[in-house]
């Protein structure tokens, strides 16, 4: 069974239709690259998975279990919503650190809250479980090559430094899928390098990845499957190969050509 | 040059006896300032929280109220909360009854209501102006970590917009150092007020100038605490 569905996704805002129904579906460890011009439709397909907009119509479904959709309104209410999002992590382009928190306090921060609220045995274990909580953070920092950075702030590290770290606060909810808003657009190749290393790194370890990228070098070597998109539909769907050697709309050709 | 010079007027005791009378003016004008401040804060944040409101005639309200407020010059405000009740509706401040007839005090109250309404007015701005900077970004990453709205607030926003709204509180507050002068003209007995009683009937003009001193003194212990605070905000972040 796929990991992830998503049918007939629609959204507009007010009088225009940023997707015009949206159906994908994507296997556990695969990773998917969505690519198309600006105005497309694959930032709001992203925010729209990761809840930070509604959809009008369509369900998105992970492991076969409906987290999202429009004609169900239990769902959507703001407990739910906050239980489902934590399926989805989202990189965002700029990143978005927390300024005033060092690194290692970036990556803890969501998750001591979380354990704050949620975890019977907080009050009588609470060392204990900020304990774990900074080890598996110091592991991650490890894992992306940033651990000697655990007390800076995020102003004295590179962009690319900065977007790992980001994808390491992401990956510290544990998500099923995680989601990158065109992660290396604020990066320049030398930094663009190290951030798409780390990704497919995750890969190789079996994550389950949404890409939104203008990488289409990456998109190439690292997807299983690319999505292009135009004007709010899948314009073409397929294998990098099936995309970047033998495009067959119209659209897809006059993109890849401007490559 | 007389006044200025006189050897009756420039002796040691009269400098001590005059520095005294000066100094509990100032505390005069330290309770203005302080008090002032304390209300001015949270009136200031909740006017702002109003001023951006979903609901659109209470923030238009309260928009207006503020451009009328900044609109206008404090002196005005003053005479107006001090003798319009008395003038227009024959209630003078002194003669409520809270007051018990004392008039330095109901005056001084006055006062207060309208220099905390002024500067809540200036503060309510530069407060919206701290919290519509946060870029939306910082409140959609604490939405996908799954924190709530209150630990969004409390945990991520507040330090920054602490962090925005230093340079500008600092400005608007060192001017309030100077503005409590103003409250001499509504017979609120602070520094200024003092001295120029000093001259009325002690015929000795420097204290006058004197004040300056206890002005500057002031603003240059706010200036060296809200460098320090800026300092240590802006210590690991721009």
């Amino acid at each position: 069974m796929a990991l992830l569905e998503v049918k007939e996704l629609t959204k507009s805002f007010g009088p225009t239709k940023v997707l015009k129904g949206i159906t994908f579906s994507l296997q556990k460890g695969e990773v998917l690259a969505i690519i198309g011009s600006s105005g497309s439709g694959k930032t709001t397909l992203l925010r729209c998975l990761n809840f930070l907009e509604t959809a009008d119509g369509g369900q998105i479904l992970v492991a076969g279990q409906p987290v999202f959709d429009a004609a169900d309104p239990a769902l959507l209410s703001p407990k739910n919503i906050r239980k489902n999002r934590m399926t989805f992590g989202l990189v965002f382009q700029n990143f978005q650190l927390f300024p005033q928190y060092t690194v290692l306090e970036n990556l803890t921060l969501a998750a001591k809250l979380s354990a704050k609220m949620n975890d019977p045995d907080f009050k009588t274990n609470k060392k204990k479980i900020y304990a774990d909580i900074d080890n598996r953070a110091l592991a991650l920092l490890e894992r992306i090559g940033l651990a000697e950075k655990m007390d800076n702030h995020p102003c004295q590290l590179s962009g690319g430094q900065q977007q790992r770290v980001a994808i390491a606060r992401a990956l510290m909810l544990t998500p099923d899928i995680l989601c990158f808003d065109e992660p290396t657009s604020a990066l320049d190749p030398e930094l663009t390098k190290e951030v798409l290393k780390v990704i497919r790194d995750l890969k190789s370890s079996g994550n389950t990845m949404v890409v939104v990228t203008h990488e289409m070098d990456f998109a190439r070597d690292v997807a299983d499957q690319v999505i292009f998109m135009a004007g709010g539909i899948i314009e073409e769907a397929g294998t990098p190969q099936e995309i970047f050697q033998n495009p067959k709309s119209a659209l897809l050709k006059s993109f890849l050509s401007h490559e | 040059m007389n006044l200025l010079l006189n050897a009756d007027n420039t002796g040691w005791e009269t400098f001590t006896s005059v520095t005294a009378k000066l100094a509990g003016g100032f505390g005069t004008t330290l309770l203005l300032f302080f008090l002032t401040l304390l209300f001015a804060i949270p009136i200031g944040l909740l006017f702002a929280c109003i001023s951006r409101m979903r609901f659109k005639p209470l923030r238009y309200l309260m928009r207006a109220f503020i451009y009328v407020i900044r609109g206008t010059p404090l002196l005005l405000q003053l005479m107006i909360v001090v003798y319009l009740p008395g003038i227009a509706f024959d209630a003078p401040l002194t003669k409520w009854d809270i007051f018990h007839q004392n008039v330095p005090l109901a005056y001084f109250c006055g006062a207060l209501f309208a220099f905390v309404v002024n500067y809540a007015c200036y503060f309510a701005e530069i407060f919206r102006g701290g919290i519509e900077n946060i870029p939306k970004g910082q409140y959609e990453a604490c939405e996908v970590l799954g924190m709530t709205r209150t630990q969004t607030f409390f945990r991520v926003i507040l330090l920054q917009v602490i962090r925005n709204i230093v340079a500008p509180m600092s400005n608007e507050v060192v001017t309030l150092v100077k503005d409590t002068a103003l409250a001499r003209t509504v017979s609120v007995v602070e520094i200024f007020f003092t001295a120029s009683e000093i001259l009325r009937l002690q015929f000795i003009i420097w204290p006058l100038f004197y004040t300056g001193a206890f002005y500057l003194l002031f603003s240059a212990l706010v200036t060296l605490l809200f460098g320090l605070l800026e300092k240590k905000l802006s210590r690991y972040w721009k």
